[in-house]
């Protein structure tokens, strides 16, 4: 039971933290958020092969009982395919930021050094008035 | 097994073949990658009619991959409804693909055909398989590739366009894993066919979570088809995309159409106890809402991009309201009108590059700028295209749009359907009508003077042009081909149409017979 507890409080704090990230102003937030509900639901896929505890996913002559083995495929499926996709969303967040001058992903052409009050060297004179 | 037997599988190894071809052979020979691109979409062509062929008198072809059985193993299933969605994707792709090399587009980056090769892998096999995790693959590969083409030839805004773009879908991936995670602990499958049959089976305590799956399932399939409100980001990111890839995208939205067609009728149909249709009763407001907003976009449009992006919004509303229907009558008419309205935004997004290529500085914004040669060749072949996408007489938006008022009449609402579906068409049919005439019939003096030279000498017009210099100036006019053949196209629709929604008719009695899909699939089981 309170394994059970353990995890789906996990999946849920994870959730709730990468749902603020996402809905922040700039990319590399909204990226961190994805990445921690790219967590969750690697956890939730794991989850929902039921948890049990100390029982081979494949053939073992040790034993009669078995978990599932699909759901950690899965796991692992959507593991790799978040990690390239959030490679890739990075790369385009910095490639963006360093064209455009700003990283706010609602399209705001606000230049973040002068949000911020810093004063960078070479990302400044891209900005507008 | 013979050939045929392996039919099924060629729409999706042909393309995977066919994209690290193409990117080696351009490495030494660019016009070698050309070629295996355009011999691969020819192939995709053939092998869609070849499976059309084979699956119309009502088999379903089952291809069991690795000859795993089915519950165990993935399939690849083609019924009436895949064919169908192949054959629209393998002729838009060489449309598309067309434009893309007489304008010389694919040369503005460097990997456009095999990216465009692994985009049409990931549609075929999003519409073939027979397992629902393997389907969320596919949104992957598609995904990833619409990524790539979607910031071809980069710039500012297709960047700025590309982040949310991506975000978006990174958020509409994370759900669909939820809801699939759901929906394996609930039913113990991922078979589609398979798990039709076990959700009766679901416990009663259980049935809360089944409904959330559902609604999880398809607010990511209603997501991907850009449905009020989820439609956000299509706008922005169809509008400032190459208009070649913009032309392919179009099938991309009616991806998440098919996805619900799909799955809905087979997961949460009749069979699913008290989580049947769980998802229907949002459909319809969220179908209608959407035509309103995407033909309220047309009306107001700024650019002839932007509308063809706001068409496609308004056009997959008016194909969702016949598909909200669920009966073979309204889905048959629904799916005529799929095929059609596909074509038409890909006609308008091709027209609306033929304009900004013309227009040099101007674009294709829909203000008057100068005149330039050919206009009012290219005002028919807008206008042609405007006719298709509000869907006028003769073309086959009429058609469609006459099938599925015909076929809602007998639901319930049919009377809000009735008003939103004309409604949208007068607001659309006003919205074509005054960017029309501001792009092709007035025009701004004195201020392209060299644009005002005489046809032959367009070429050199265009050189000299404010232009910010395409990549290359249409020295003739090879790149009226490509939206010519899509309307060419949706003539023969027309013509056919008989024909056509005969056989949608018949793709939609299939798909709303999950019984007779499961048979199919399943035997393999026993065999």
């Amino acid at each position: 039971m309170t394994y059970e507890f353990l995890v789906s409080s996990a999946i849920g704090v994870l959730v709730a933290g990468g749902i603020y990230l996402t809905l922040r102003a700039r990319t590399f937030q909204v990226v961190l958020g994805l990445t921690l509900i790219s967590y969750a639901v690697n956890l939730f896929l794991f989850a929902s092969g039921r948890l049990v505890i100390g029982r081979p996913p494949i053939w073992d002559k040790a034993t009669g009982v078995y978990t599932d083995p699909l759901p950690q495929a899965l796991a692992l499926t959507a593991i790799v395919i978040t990690f390239g996709m959030t490679a890739f969303v990075v790369i385009l967040a910095l490639r963006s930021f360093l064209e455009t001058g700003s990283d706010h992903v609602d399209g705001d052409t606000v230049p973040c050094d002068r949000q911020d009050g810093l004063t960078q060297d070479g990302l400044a004179q891209d900005a507008e008035p | 097994m013979s050939f045929a037997e392996h039919l099924p599988i060629l729409p999706v190894a042909i393309p995977a073949l066919a994209a690290p071809l193409a990117l080696l052979a351009m490495r030494r020979r660019r016009a070698l990658g050309v070629g295996i691109a355009i011999v691969s979409c020819l192939l995709l062509l053939a092998c869609a009619l070849g499976l059309m062929a084979q699956v119309s008198g009502g088999t379903i072809l089952v291809y069991a991959l690795g000859e795993w059985p089915a519950p165990f193993g993935i399939v690849l299933v083609a019924d009436r409804l895949a064919a169908l969605m192949l054959v629209l994707t393998a002729a838009l792709s060489l449309i598309a693909l067309l434009h893309a090399v007489v304008t010389g587009a694919d040369r503005k980056g460097r990997h456009f055909h095999p990216l465009f090769q692994f985009l049409l892998m990931g549609l075929n096999g999003a519409f073939l398989t027979g397992d629902l995790f393997n389907l969320f693959v596919f949104f992957e590969v598609l995904l990833i590739a619409s990524y790539g083409l979607m910031l071809h030839g980069q710039g500012p805004a297709r960047l700025k366009a590309g982040v949310q773009y991506v975000v978006v879908n990174l958020v509409g991936s994370s759900v669909f894993l939820i809801a699939l995670g759901l929906l394996y602990a609930l039913t113990g499958t991922l078979n589609m066919a398979d798990m039709g049959l076990r959700v009766a089976e679901v416990a009663p305590a259980d049935q809360g979570l089944l409904r959330i799956a559902g609604l999880l399932l398809v607010s990511v399939f209603a997501l991907k088809a850009a449905v009020a409100p989820l439609h956000l980001w299509l706008p922005r990111t169809y509008a400032v995309t190459t208009p070649a890839v913009a032309a392919l995208f179009a099938i991309l939205t009616k991806v998440g159409v098919y996805a619900i067609i799909r799955v809905v009728p087979q997961v949460f149909g009749e069979g699913a106890g008290a989580a049947a249709w769980v998802p229907a009763p949002y459909l319809l407001p969220a179908a209608m809402v959407s035509a309103v907003i995407g033909f309220a976009g047309v009306f107001a449009a700024r650019s002839l991009s932007e509308q063809a992006a706001y068409a496609v919004i308004g056009s997959t509303g008016t194909l969702l309201i016949a598909v909200a229907g669920w009966s073979a009558q309204s889905l048959g008419a629904g799916l005529y009108y799929l095929a059609h309205s596909t074509l038409a935004a890909a006609a308008l997004f091709l027209v609306a590059d033929v304009v900004a290529r013309r227009r040099g500085s101007y674009g294709d914004v829909a203000s008057p700028g100068p005149v330039f040669a050919g206009r009012s060749g290219i005002g028919l072949l807008f206008m042609a295209a405007a006719i298709a996408a509000t869907g006028l007489p003769p073309l086959s938006g009429f058609i469609g749009k006459l099938l599925i008022l015909k076929s809602v009449a007998a639901l319930p609402d049919w009377r809000w359907a009735w008003g939103v579906i004309l409604g949208t068409t007068l607001i659309g049919v006003i919205g074509f009508a005054r960017v029309g005439s501001a792009v092709f019939w007035k025009s701004v003096e004195g201020e392209s003077p060299q644009a005002r030279a005489s046809a032959p000498a367009l070429g050199l017009a265009l050189a000299l042009g404010p232009a910010p210099a395409p990549a290359r100036a249409p020295a003739s006019r090879a790149d009226l081909i490509a939206p010519a053949l899509a309307l060419a196209l949706l003539a023969a629709l027309s013509i056919g149409a008989g024909w056509a929604s005969g056989y949608t008719d018949a793709a939609a009695a299939q798909v709303l017979d999950p019984a007779e899909s499961a048979r199919a699939v399943l035997k393999e089981a026993v065999r």
